[in-house]
């Protein structure tokens, strides 16, 4: 790990947020040493609100005493502020591609997770829809970053745990190996990424949480 | 880069504005390709698969889409005008605010004008908020951006014309120079600038889009193009 060189820099987390995951996962592949903070979200500190008071959220980066919030906005910060070991393509048009997946990626998942019948039919037809173009984009790849993990990657790297999860408590499989293998392969390689392997709480613990969520969901539903 | 520019959009939009006003800082030529919403055409929806929105810029044969993502997009490739600051920070600051512009401003605005009773006063009342946290990071600035317009300024464009017109038709009025004298000055500001004047709508054209569906838009809570 890059010795600090009289930076600080502290991440303001909590274990299971994809968005914190992100950040995580940036700041290993940039060797950045770092201090981390978890949160309670039920009882926030004092120091998360000030660091972020217009959204008062997880994950915060202080850096050498000043706070970015927003995952996306983090990880742009965080490749522009340590040179080495570059996270983002570096062809503009690259870059778009991937600005645009990091957050159109997502679309529909939580609808699909949440929603019954008719909605939850609509909301799995747009993650199908944008899964086909995801897994043209793979193409020739390992990652999405190329050969090595990326921006990109890692801002969609939560569907790698996500969507099993999702898939297990539906009880409905989106991604299989034969209607995205390269999809499918990426979920694998990225979770066994040094970068990543030993980020992640445990499986079962995840499961859980996401479990007693989309219960309470489902439940102030019927 | 000698390649063409095109950019699919449509004059109503603020989100094509968003992408016209950062070509014209630039100075930079481009074809603008105006698109019917209600008809949209086979090469909007060949550039944008997923989305099928405007705007869409299209330099040479490759496409990129989603308005900020093109404004950062221009601003990388061209040079002129600097859209977003140098300082790594100063450029995390302005896309914060970029992003609570589109993530909690604009859906706030919107809601407040197309909706009643007891959830329009709930949306009112994060407007307001939104608003005042806003009009703050002016800090006595001419522009969010400072002396010349950056990524904030373009990106709370609607905050200069559309949610005027918008707060209009539905008989609104919480813009206004007595509660946010800083905004509205902003608001002038950023209409009278030059890139901004040469591709500004006309403010009847928005009414015109608006004030004949009022009734539609505020059943669907979404515009509503035919």
């Amino acid at each position: 790990m890059e010795e600090a060189k009289g930076e600080e820099v502290t991440l303001f987390g909590f274990w299971s947020s994809p968005f914190v995951h992100r950040v995580i996962w940036a700041l290993n592949i940039k060797k950045i040493k770092y201090k981390y903070v978890e949160e309670d979200l039920s009882n926030k500190s004092a120091l998360l609100l000030e660091h972020n008071p217009v959204y008062k959220k997880v994950p915060v980066l202080v850096y050498n005493g000043i706070a970015i919030a927003e995952s996306l906005i983090i990880l742009e910060f965080i490749e522009e502020t340590w040179k080495e070991n570059s996270i983002m393509p570096q062809d503009p048009y690259e870059k778009a591609v991937a600005r645009f997946w990091a957050t159109a990626a997502g679309d529909g998942l939580w609808q699909f997770f949440i929603t019954e019948g008719k909605e939850r039919e609509e909301a799995l037809t747009s993650v199908i829809n944008n899964f086909e173009l995801l897994e043209k984009e793979l193409i020739g790849k390992n990652f999405f970053g190329g050969d090595r993990i990326g921006y990109l990657d890692i801002s969609v790297g939560w569907i790698s745990y996500g969507v099993p999860i999702f898939e297990e408590i539906t009880e409905f499989k989106i991604i299989t190996e034969q209607k995205f293998p390269l999809l499918h392969a990426w979920m694998e390689a990225f979770s066994n990424s040094e970068f990543v392997k030993d980020t992640l709480p445990l499986r079962e613990k995840l499961s859980e949480r996401y479990r007693k969520v989309w219960e309470a969901i489902m439940q102030k539903k019927n | 880069m000698g390649e063409t520019l095109k950019l699919f959009g449509w004059k109503v939009s603020p989100y094509s504005h968003r992408a016209e006003v950062a070509l014209r800082l630039k100075g930079v030529k481009y074809e603008f390709i105006h698109e019917d919403l209600a008809n949209k055409s086979d090469m909007l929806i060949r550039y944008n698969p997923i989305l099928k929105k405007i705007p869409v810029l299209l330099h040479g044969d490759t496409p990129i889409v989603e308005s900020q993502v093109i404004v950062e997009y221009i601003d990388e490739v061209f040079d002129g005008h600097p859209i977003l600051p140098k300082d790594p920070y100063k450029r995390a600051e302005a896309r914060f605010w970029a992003r609570f512009i589109d993530e909690k401003v604009r859906p706030q605005v919107w809601m407040s004008c197309w909706t009643d009773g007891e959830t329009q006063k709930s949306f009112i009342a994060q407007v307001k908020e939104s608003l005042a946290i806003l009009q703050g990071r002016l800090e006595g600035k001419k522009f969010f951006g400072g002396d010349s317009i950056g990524l904030i300024d373009i990106m709370a464009c609607s905050l200069a014309l559309w949610f005027g017109v918008m707060q209009e038709v539905v008989g609104l009025n919480l813009l206004n120079e007595d509660d946010y004298p800083e905004l509205c000055q902003w608001g002038e500001e950023y209409r009278n600038a030059e890139a901004v004047k040469e591709c500004l709508p006309e403010r009847e054209l928005i009414v015109g889009f608006f004030a004949p569906r009022k009734d539609r838009i505020f059943a669907k809570k979404a515009p509503v193009y035919d």
